[in-house]
């Protein structure tokens, strides 16, 4: 049931207005979030991307979105969604690259994962 | 020698036990389906293209999110409980103010004649150093203003919530409140890394 084995600490935000990613199969997944301790001597404690199983730089996005598309069937292809699991502390920095990585790899359908939340809590 | 009966464990109420277990493992096991809000990413801009003509000043929404979190709308600070209404009043410009989008009367064959404000666009911009949650929690709630509106039209001109239409009256109803959500070309809006 688990895709990954997760290498960051990733606490997903909440949202009220979310919807279901339909078809898994057409789904990728980027996740954003500080590495976790045993790994952090190695990457340090600043935010960081995992692909698949492994630490990534942002610059990694756009061929592993292009290797992911290529192992989907042709016309399913344009359907493909990119589900970007960040920490809820995450500066916007580094989403905002992986952002411009995801329209250079014109990967454009996108979704931001949360958790499902109720009411709107304001602080 | 008396004929000694071999014992036998009752093992009548395995079944029963085994079928509990199943029962209770389909329960708890959750295929965690992934959620979230989804979002259309607009097309790289070419490198030699002509930047987009600017968008008048009163079609705009526009909404600034700083390093610590706060918000600019319009010009002026204000909090996350009061975006979605205000989102909600400048799509819908119901006074049809000099100050929010224009008011187009169209005629949509499903839902009659009705004012709209096609030109009406939210512009998001955000700090390198805002936090992901006060981010999507902006996105979450201008979503919500939009579904708000839309919900509201749908109970109003065919009495059902906009989830139950169909396809084509979804579609008619998307018509008058399309969802126009711009984010600028990164920058920093200030207030720190």
């Amino acid at each position: 049931m688990k895709e990954v084995d997760l290498k960051v600490q990733m606490k997903a935000p909440q949202a009220t207005e979310l919807s279901k990613l339909e078809k898994k199969s057409l789904v990728t997944y980027i996740y954003v979030g500080v590495p976790m301790r045993q790994y952090q001597g190695r990457y340090g404690t600043e935010p960081r991307v995992q692909l698949n199983d492994q630490f990534a730089s942002v610059d990694d996005i756009q061929s592993y979105i292009v290797q992911e598309r290529e192992s989907l069937k042709e016309n399913e292809r344009p359907l493909m969604t990119v589900s970007i699991k960040a920490d809820t502390e995450c500066p916007m920095g580094i989403i905002t690259d992986i952002k411009q990585a995801l329209r250079k790899a014109m990967a454009l359908k996108i979704s931001y994962s949360a958790r499902q939340m109720d009411e709107m809590s304001y602080n | 020698m008396a004929k000694r009966e071999t014992p036998e464990v009752n093992a009548g109420s395995l079944a029963d036990i085994a079928f509990l277990l199943l029962i209770f493992f389909l329960m708890t096991t959750t295929m965690d389906t992934d959620s979230g809000l989804g979002r259309t990413l607009p097309q790289p801009i070419p490198p030699d293209e002509e930047p987009p003509p600017p968008i008048r000043e009163r079609n705009v929404f526009e909404v600034l999110i700083n390093a610590n979190n706060q918000l600019l709308v319009e010009g002026s600070p204000m909090e996350l409980r009061d975006l979605k209404d205000a989102a909600k009043e400048f799509i819908e410009n119901p006074m049809n103010l000099e100050t929010m989008p224009e008011v187009v009367i169209v005629e949509i064959p499903e839902i009659g004649t009705i004012a709209t404000t096609p030109k009406a666009v939210i512009s998001l911009q955000n700090d390198r150093g805002t936090e992901y949650q006060t981010y999507l929690s902006v996105q979450n709630e201008l979503q919500r203003a939009y579904n708000e509106l839309r919900d509201e039209l749908a109970r109003k001109t065919f009495n059902k919530s906009y989830d139950e239409l169909e396809i084509e009256l979804q579609k008619a109803i998307r018509e008058v409140y399309p969802q126009k959500i711009s984010e600028a070309e990164p920058r920093n809006v200030g207030g720190g890394s």
